[in-house]
Formats: structure tokens, sequence, C-alpha cells
């Protein structure tokens, strides 16, 4: 139902939820960014599928703490670029570092949370539970009802993270008795749980309404700058997650581009990427609002035009 | 041969006495015995198939247990053998028909469930009659279940316990959460086939106790009645267990006293179960919308 939404309304939801956003330091992103390796290094990289390439010279650096989106249109490769990042994927060109180590190799520091699943009312497990399986889910045998300190550590760590996602409320409740924007938080509590040093986010506002949307998105902002957790976050609508955004990577079917949000988000680059008009407005108090994005696929004929000599912006 | 005797035991209200005289049998202490261990493995795995939605793989499986029965013992290799081998063998041609997607052929599935039933039909007709006819193998029956039955029905609950145990947590983080539990390095689609075999041996046990089109007696309706009760995956197991074993031994006890035949009680009081769980959670639901959940439930977790 999203997709369907007239940008008119995005432009409207943009500003309206203005009141809420907290002033933002220009030196925070610098502050938590530590010398240390970057935990995403993406150089020159290219991805083909079935014979044909997604996307190629795509350059992305992520560091510690920080929140960068993957924008594009639908069709385009967003979520595949997660697929290469968990190394279920490989590039098809350049070197691709994932916390250091070759894609795959890192993912039990990774949380991930899958594009749109919902569970529906017959899944008769807590939401705690869920959460839970984040945490040892993937343990062979099966743990002893002995209260042992690992045992109550788990716990904790599940109730921490629950607290952390403010789903203290409902985690108790069936899972599938809860509403999508709950089920979402919960999801991402269980991303959370193993304390991860970069969480990848397959649109995670997807299917929810547009309060929901800025509130789970200020969700992930707060968790990114706050706990030092780098974010990936695919999107295909930029404007709800904007404000929080550390780096943007705009993917299309002629190159990507990608850089700080001002430096990309400009109608000059996200016009040429597209090649339909796109236009940025500049809100009252000083934010960018994307009007004329395109909700379609790419075009077939630039689909399988070799998509070489990606000009990346910034 | 079968429970239909018209002088069958009468029920005097010594429950001691009853119980003594009705262990003095050894087929009976033979029943009640295998019954135990087939509540506990149907009940488990079936669990995991309620939580999963392969209640049609189920189905399948158990469908063919009944040719298997039937062609064993036209073989003469005894009908335990024949339920094991068809029942596992049927899982894994579901495993395989799957492929890659979590899809079940569910038209190619039936169409060959179909026929093979007409097989078991077939064989009982060739044996001429004395398996007491396809009632015993597809509504059950507690006579003649030899010792040697129930130490096999033991060997093989024991091997699908353990393995259950083995991969039971990182099959129940795959069942709900596939993509999660595949982006952590659970073998997702590997768990699925053991589960299928694990599936096929569980129907094959509870086929012999219930009748092959009885099985989710002990397979479905415990399990289901337990998560309807609670939500815990801890707690609902357990009483998934303690609902088949209560459903098993009850509906032994009273196919016993009576001529009808045994997988009609078990079935009705496992189904008397769940009726039961379902006014209670609606009772429930009544009497309190937002329940705040005890710290004692929480601790218990």
């Amino acid at each position: 139902m999203n997709r369907a939404m007239p940008t008119t309304a995005k432009f409207h939801d943009a500003g309206a939820d203005s009141g809420v956003r907290r002033p933002r330091t220009a030196g925070r992103a610098e502050v938590v960014r530590d010398g240390s390796e970057p935990v995403l290094d993406l150089r020159d990289v290219a991805v083909r599928v079935g014979g044909r390439t997604l996307w190629s010279g795509v350059n992305i650096r992520v560091g510690a703490g920080e929140f960068t989106a993957v924008l594009g249109p639908n069709g385009v490769g967003k979520s595949t670029m997660i697929k290469v990042l968990l190394g279920a994927l490989p590039a098809a060109q350049g070197e691709v570092r994932v916390l250091g180590a070759r894609p795959g190799q890192a993912n039990d520091r990774i949380g991930y949370l899958p594009q749109r699943r919902s569970f529906d009312a017959s899944m008769r497990i807590r939401g705690i539970d869920v959460v839970r399986m984040g945490l040892d889910g993937d343990r062979w045998g099966v743990p002893l009802p002995l209260p042992t300190a690992r045992r109550r550590a788990a716990r904790e760590r599940v109730a921490e993270v629950v607290e952390l996602v403010g789903a203290s409320a409902y985690a108790h409740r069936p899972i599938g008795q809860c509403s999508g924007g709950e089920q979402q938080r919960l999801l991402i509590a269980q991303a959370l749980v193993r304390r991860p040093r970069l969480v990848l986010l397959d649109e995670p506002l997807d299917s929810l309404d547009l309060s929901h949307q800025s509130a789970v998105a200020a969700l992930i902002g707060r968790i990114c700058h706050h706990e030092g957790v780098a974010v990936v976050m695919v999107a295909h609508d930029v404007n709800p997650i904007l404000h929080h955004l550390d780096r943007v990577v705009y993917l299309a079917a002629g190159g990507s581009a990608t850089g700080t949000p001002r430096e990309v988000i400009t109608s000059g680059t996200l016009t040429g990427l597209y090649g339909t008009p796109v236009e940025v407005l500049t809100a009252s108090d000083g934010r960018l609002v994307v009007v004329g994005q395109p909700e379609v696929p790419a075009p077939h004929t630039g689909r399988h035009a070799p998509s070489g000599g990606g000009h990346a912006v910034g | 041969m079968l429970s239909a005797d018209p002088a069958s035991p009468a029920w005097s209200w010594d429950l001691v006495g009853d119980f003594r005289l009705m262990w003095s049998y050894p087929f009976m202490v033979n029943a009640f015995r295998a019954g135990a261990i087939v509540a506990v493995v149907s009940a488990v795995v079936g669990w995991f198939v309620v939580l999963r939605r392969q209640t049609f793989a189920a189905h399948t499986v158990s469908t063919v247990a009944f040719p298997g029965a039937a062609g064993a013992v036209l073989l003469g290799v005894g009908a335990v053998y024949g339920y094991f081998t068809l029942c596992v063998a049927a899982a894994l041609v579901i495993a395989v028909l799957r492929g890659g997607g979590d899809r079940e052929e569910s038209a190619l599935t039936g169409t060959v469930q179909a026929f093979l039933l007409a097989c078991g039909f077939l064989f009982i007709a060739l044996y001429k009659g004395l398996l007491g006819g396809p009632q015993a193998i597809l509504f059950g029956t507690f006579l003649g279940i030899t010792a040697h039955q129930v130490s096999v029905l033991l060997g093989v609950s024991v091997v699908v316990l353990a393995v259950l145990a083995l991969i039971g947590r990182p099959l129940l983080f795959s069942s709900v959460d596939p993509q999660v539990a595949a982006g952590r390095g659970v073998p997702v689609r590997a768990l699925s086939v053991v589960f299928l075999v694990l599936l096929g041996a569980a129907t094959a046990e509870a086929g012999q106790i219930t009748g092959t089109l009885l099985v989710f007696a002990l397979m479905v309706i415990p399990a289901a009645t337990a998560r309807t009760v609670t939500a815990r995956p801890a707690a609902s197991l357990a009483l998934a267990v303690l609902l088949a074993c209560a459903a098993t031994w009850l509906g032994l006890v009273a196919a016993y006293y009576s001529p009808y035949p045994l997988g009609f009680f078990v079935t009705s009081f496992a189904f008397a179960g769940y009726l039961l769980a379902l006014g209670l959670r609606a009772l429930h639901g009544l009497l309190g919308r937002t329940r705040v959940p005890l710290p004692a439930e929480e601790a218990a977790r």
C-alpha cells in the first residue's frame, strides 16, 4: 500500500514528523567513527545475476555507528546487495570486505532482518521466544532447564534488547497477535540481540503505516548512533529515514551514486540516475524531501544495457 | 480377533482391582507400553508438524502406511517393518518432490496417495481376510501387540527423540524464521529433510496404535491443544506429550472395557481435550483481555 501512495503524501509525512526530530549535530558521525577498520568496504563492486549485470562500479565505505541507506527503484538489485554482504552471492567484480573479512565469514557479528515477513495469528510463539532465537537459536542440542548463570545472562540480554526497542509491553504475547509495527520492533530486537557490529535491514518500513514508519526509522537511527551499530538499510522510499542518514547509496540501472545525503540527494544526481525528472525540495526546517522518485521498475532497455561506468558522485 | 467381543470385561469401581486384572494380560501390558512410547514420540514430532504446517505431509505419510503394513503382511515379513519402510520412503519422496522450495506438490502427492491406498486395499483382499479386514490397520487395534513390536517401537523412538534433541533448537529457529536462520548458518534445507524422515518414523509408530487413518489423533490434536493453551515452546511441548499419553491410556482402558475400536476412543479423548482447551481460551479471553504476564512466568522460561 505504501508503494501506491502518491508522492505528495510523502511530502506531507516528511514534514509532519519534523516536530519530534532531535537536533542533529554536524560532527556526530565523526565522533562515533573511530580510527579502526571500516565495518564495510566495497571497492568497484559489480554483481551479475543470471548473466545480467544488476549494478556495477559501487564504492561504499561504512564506519562504526554509521547509518547507510541503499536506495533505488524496485528490481534494481537492492536486496541483492544484502545477499552479497552476507556472502550468499559472490560479487562478479571488485573487492568486498565485511567487518574486515570476506563476506559470509563474519555473519555471527551481523544482525539481519530479511524483507518483510509477518507472522499470522496462528503463530503461537511469544515475541521473546523469537528474539531469543536470534541469540542462540542456531546452537545444536536442547538446553536443560537448569538455573545456570548462562541461562540467566541470556534471559537478561533478551529483556534488555526488548526494552531497547520498546517492545516490553507485548513481548510476552504470541507474536502472531502483535501488529505489524510491533512485530517489526521485535524482529529488530532479534537482529540486535547478539550485539552485532553491523545490522542489515531489508525494507523494514515496508507495509507499515506512516506513523509506525517514522517511529521505527527513529528507533533504528537511535540504535545506530547511540549503540554504535553500523546500519545498512535497503529502502525504496528515502523520506522517512532521510534525516537519520549518514550516508546513502543510490543504485539505478544506469549506475550508482554514493555519499552523504547532501552530496547525493540533489535534483541533478537523481534525475541523471533515474533518467526521469526527480526534484529534491528543501523543507522549511532545512530538511530534504525527494519528490517524483520513480516507484516502478526501471525500463527494460536500461536494465539489459551493460551498466558499466557507474558514476560515483561525492 | 477384533475388540468387538460381546464378552467384554466388566468395569467395577475398584480401580486397583480393575487395573490389576487388565494388566494381568500380557497383551494389555504391551498395549500400554506401546501406547506410552508412541504417544511421546508422536506428540513431540507432531508439535513440530503443527508449527511447520506440515500436516498434509503427515497425512500423506500415514496413508502410505496402510499399503506398507498390508503389503508386509502379504509378503510375510511382519507389519512393523512395512510401516517403517514405506513411511520413511514416502517422507524421502516428499522431501525430493519439494525440491528447493517450501511448497508441497499437493496435487502429485494426492494422486500417488490415492493409488497407494488402493494398492493397500488390494493387498488386504489378496491376503484373504486373516488380517481381520482393513479395519485394524486403518483404525487401530491394541490386540496382538507383541513384546518384540514394543522393543522395535522403543528403539525407533529413542533414535527419533535423540535426533530431535540434537536438532531441536535450530529446527525450531528454521521453522519459525527460515530466512534469518539461514542467514545465521542454520542448514535449513537439510533440517527439513531430516525432519521429514523423523516424521515418517513417528507416523509409522502412531499408525500402529491409532490406525493409519487416525494418526492425527496423536500427531496433531495434542500439539494443537497445547498450543492453544500456551505460547511458550517448552511448556506447550511438555503439555502435548502429557495430553497424548493421557488420550492413549484412557483410550486403551475404554477400548478394553467396551466392544468398540481403540482408534475411536483415543481420537475422541484427544478431541474432547481440544474442545476443552478452546473453551477455556475463549473464557479466558472474555474474562481478561489485557493480562500482564506474571514475573513468575517470565522467570520460569
